[in-house]
């Protein structure tokens, strides 16, 4: 502790060699916030293997237009009625199901049980939107040419709500679809025969992936 | 050689006169980019505040493009050039590399920040900040943004040039200051960042003109290569005005140089990372690529700023101890010139920056966090906190030291320019923390209405986000208020404002009518005091940022809770 020391603001150039050891607490506090970084990075792969909530899904491209028409597909199978003009499906339990965005609406209106897992295609046909799951606040991006499948599981029953939260033009605002949950055992509605369909699903059809 | 250069009075410097020339160019249009997306501000607030909604739908998204292009580039960018120059030529005491090119890319980015704002306000690019294809927006737009770019970039290689001829020239002795190494990091990002622009905004044009495709994934990834990076510019210009004026009105140290230069080091090898930060909900990208990215690489940029947080306030009190505010733990924060409105001004942005916005960020960065975060009004509500509240608010800072040393005239207005970061710090406090909060409800960004009127299905959002939402008004127009003094005193400085001269304390603040001490030297014996402890001891500083890990760690995972609660997804 023998003779003198300088020390500099930050607007003088520093002379000589400048790399010297550092103090205690100036390395105390590198190596804490060092620790604390590697429990933020641990902590998403931990995620993927202990937790629920994930966005990986099953990744994929797609045209717009097919994947408009398999949307309609999975409607004509399992539409059930309708809902402010749109149809309204519910479909099997495991079942891969669709939902569509454009300008600007949501399709269809699906009917969901609770408990129960479905692989949730999203996609859209014209340009990005936002799938914001209402009220749960579960958001994803939705980019044309691109098929977005997430394995959900609604643990909640009542009626909820898609905003879209992706900038779309002038009718954004508008674009508001709708899932509704039910109980696990609540009575299935009739599908209805929809006269365009190519063929009515048969009962041991149903359930399986596409 | 004398006439291109005048000697400052306070600091000793040599100002090459085109330096000083191209300082006051940039920021006087600096200035008009935040009054342009300063009057947007309020129209999106006020349309916002769903009780007022102010505009039509049309108008609300237009005035939204103007404000996200006007503030976070035209007026962030304008601002940086004049801090490249300042950092260069006059704190290396050498002239500019090349003046005429310097005007040259000066004008280039006049002409493309024109363009692009006549294309907004008449309406032919409604397409948002990010005008994500395939929406699309006229050709000239896209251009007018290249045009800025290229003029961006050619200013940075002008302030490596400039660096070059100092060196070369012998201007300075030693290793360059920290705060010009840290305007070299925020550069060199800028030639990232700039990379990725013309990467895409080339391309886009194109699209525009029906000459080539855009994958419209691709698009956001490479956007926000730009759209990120840019942000980290903010950030690395924002960490070196604040050891700037720490060292300007407090005479702050620098702890340790092999610290803080690692930390800046940090930046730029990981920052531009941060672009999967919009992408971690997206359909393009697995796993693996959204952990490693959005992390930057295990949180290493994260790292820098949280040693920048502690060596910033701890410079600030080795520096004051030394001065000889030695008792107790906060002394030499109490005594700390707090009046001083450049002071105030940074106090206040690592404040914000650090317990707000740093906080939020790392924590909505989080892969699947961003589940629950994504395009609601969180998102907004952490980057006012980070690139308003931190990066603006600095630049505010830096301004009433600006005025009188490079514009030599006495800062306008005292009384309220000692009020003003303040009345627009607190503004921009409960601005964004009511925002996040409305956010978590699920309220969506970027949206005219959230009363849905005309939608098929309805929404009831809880009465609290109608509340959060009137706070977040009340807090905006605070801010938008300190705004505008911030404007009104430094136009009127400028251009009305009364030359220094000796004896006038009003309009020049402490660090300019004394220079507090760049220099300390202590003896043996005055290294360690009773009172002190060791010289480099900072434990006020200990104390505070013991604090903020405890609330990053708590809100970090009181949001891994209730994202535990919400549907199982994957």
């Amino acid at each position: 502790m023998s003779g003198p020391e300088t020390l500099h603001s930050a607007i003088v150039a520093p002379q000589g060699v400048w790399w010297k050891p550092a103090h205690r607490a100036e390395k105390t506090w590198v190596a804490i916030a060092f620790a604390w970084c590697m429990i933020l990075f641990a902590m998403m792969p931990l995620w993927h293997f202990k937790g629920g909530q994930n966005p990986s899904g099953i990744r994929g491209r797609t045209d717009p237009g097919a994947f408009m028409a398999r949307t309609q597909e999975f409607i004509n199978q399992y539409r059930v009625g309708e809902d402010h003009g749109l149809p309204l499906v519910e479909p099997p339990a495991g079942a891969d199901i669709y939902m569509i965005g454009m300008m600007w609406q949501w399709m269809p209106v699906l009917r969901l049980r609770e408990g129960v897992q479905y692989t949730l295609h999203l996609s859209s046909l014209d340009i990005n939107h936002g799938f914001s799951l209402y009220p749960v606040n579960a958001n994803f991006q939705i980019v044309p040419g691109y098929d977005y499948g997430l394995r959900i599981v609604p643990n909640a029953t009542g009626d909820f709500r898609v905003i879209c939260n992706e900038f779309c033009g002038i009718g954004h605002h508008s674009m508001v679809g709708k899932v509704v949950v039910v109980e696990r055992d609540a009575p299935a509605l009739p599908y209805l025969r929809d006269s365009t369909a190519a063929a009515p699903p048969a009962d041991s059809a149903r359930g399986g992936a596409r | 050689m004398s006439e291109l250069f005048r000697t400052c009075p306070t600091t000793g410097l040599k100002v090459h006169r085109d330096a000083d020339a191209l300082i006051k160019a940039n920021a006087v249009v600096a200035t008009v980019m935040l009054l342009i997306g300063g009057i947007a501000a309020i129209g999106v607030l006020l349309t916002r505040w769903q009780a007022v909604h102010l505009l039509p739908a049309v108008w609300f998204y237009r005035i939204l493009t103007v404000h996200g292009m006007t503030m976070l580039v035209f007026f962030i960018l304008f601002f940086e050039m004049a801090i490249l120059y300042f950092a260069s030529a006059v704190m290396l005491n050498c002239r500019v590399a090349t003046p005429k090119l310097a005007w040259g890319s000066f004008a280039l980015m006049v002409v493309g920040a024109v363009m692009v704002e006549v294309e907004m306000w008449t309406g032919k690019a409604d397409v948002l900040f990010t005008s994500y294809v395939p929406l699309r927006a006229e050709p000239p737009f896209y251009l007018g943004v290249i045009l800025f770019a290229v003029g961006a970039l050619l200013v940075v290689f002008i302030f490596f040039g400039t660096l070059v001829v100092a060196k070369r020239e012998r201007t300075y002795t030693g290793s360059v200051p920290l705060v010009t190494y840290g305007a070299i990091t925020a550069a060199i990002i800028a030639v990232i960042t700039l990379g990725h622009g013309a990467a895409i905004y080339i391309p886009t044009f194109l699209w525009s003109i029906g000459k080539m495709q855009v994958d419209p994934q691709v698009y956001r990834m490479v956007w926000w290569g730009l759209g990120h990076s840019s942000q980290q510019i903010n950030v690395a210009a924002m960490v070196a005005v604040w050891y700037l004026l720490g060292a300007l009105t407090i005479g702050s140290v620098v702890l340790n140089e092999k610290i803080s230069r690692t930390a800046f080091v940090l930046y730029v090898l990981f920052i531009s990372m941060a672009s999967a930060h919009h992408l971690l909900v997206d359909p393009g990208m697995g796993a693996e690529w959204k952990v490693w990215n959005t992390s930057y690489a295990m949180y290493l940029a994260v790292l820098a700023s949280m040693i920048h947080g502690f060596t910033v306030p701890a410079g600030m009190e080795v520096g004051q101890r030394a001065k000889g505010y030695t008792k107790g733990l906060f002394e030499w924060l109490r005594k700390s010139p707090w009046g001083d409105p450049a002071f105030a001004a940074m106090v206040l942005s690592i404040v914000v920056f650090g317990f707000v916005g740093g906080i939020t960020g790392v924590t909505f960065g989080t892969e699947q966090i961003n589940i629950m975060v994504h395009n609601t009004l969180r998102s907004p509500g952490h980057f006012h906190a980070t690139v308003v509240s931190g990066t603006a608010l600095a630049f505010m800072g830096l301004t009433y030291y600006v005025i009188p040393l490079i514009f030599r005239k006495r800062v306008a207005f005292w009384g309220m320019a000692r009020v003003q970061p303040y009345i627009f710090a607190i503004g921009m406090l409960i601005f964004s923390m009511s925002m996040t909060f409305a956010g978590t409800f699920g309220v969506p960004r970027r949206h005219w209405d959230i009363s849905f009127a005309g939608a098929p299905f309805d929404v009831a959002f809880s009465p609290a986000v109608d509340l959060m939402l009137g706070i977040m008004a009340i807090g905006g127009i605070l801010a938008a208020v300190g705004g505008g003094m911030y404007i009104i005193i430094t136009v009127t400085s400028v251009f009305f404002g009364k030359p220094l001269e000796a004896g006038v304390t009003a309009g020049v603040p402490q660090g300019v009518l004394k220079l507090p001490p760049q220099t300390y030297t202590l003896t043996g014996e005055e290294r360690v005091t009773a009172e002190r402890g060791p010289i480099h001891h900072a434990p006020g500083t200990l104390v505070l940022v013991s604090v903020f890990l405890v609330a990053f760690i708590v809100y970090y995972f009181v949001n891994w809770k209730l994202l535990s609660q919400i549907w199982r997804i994957g």
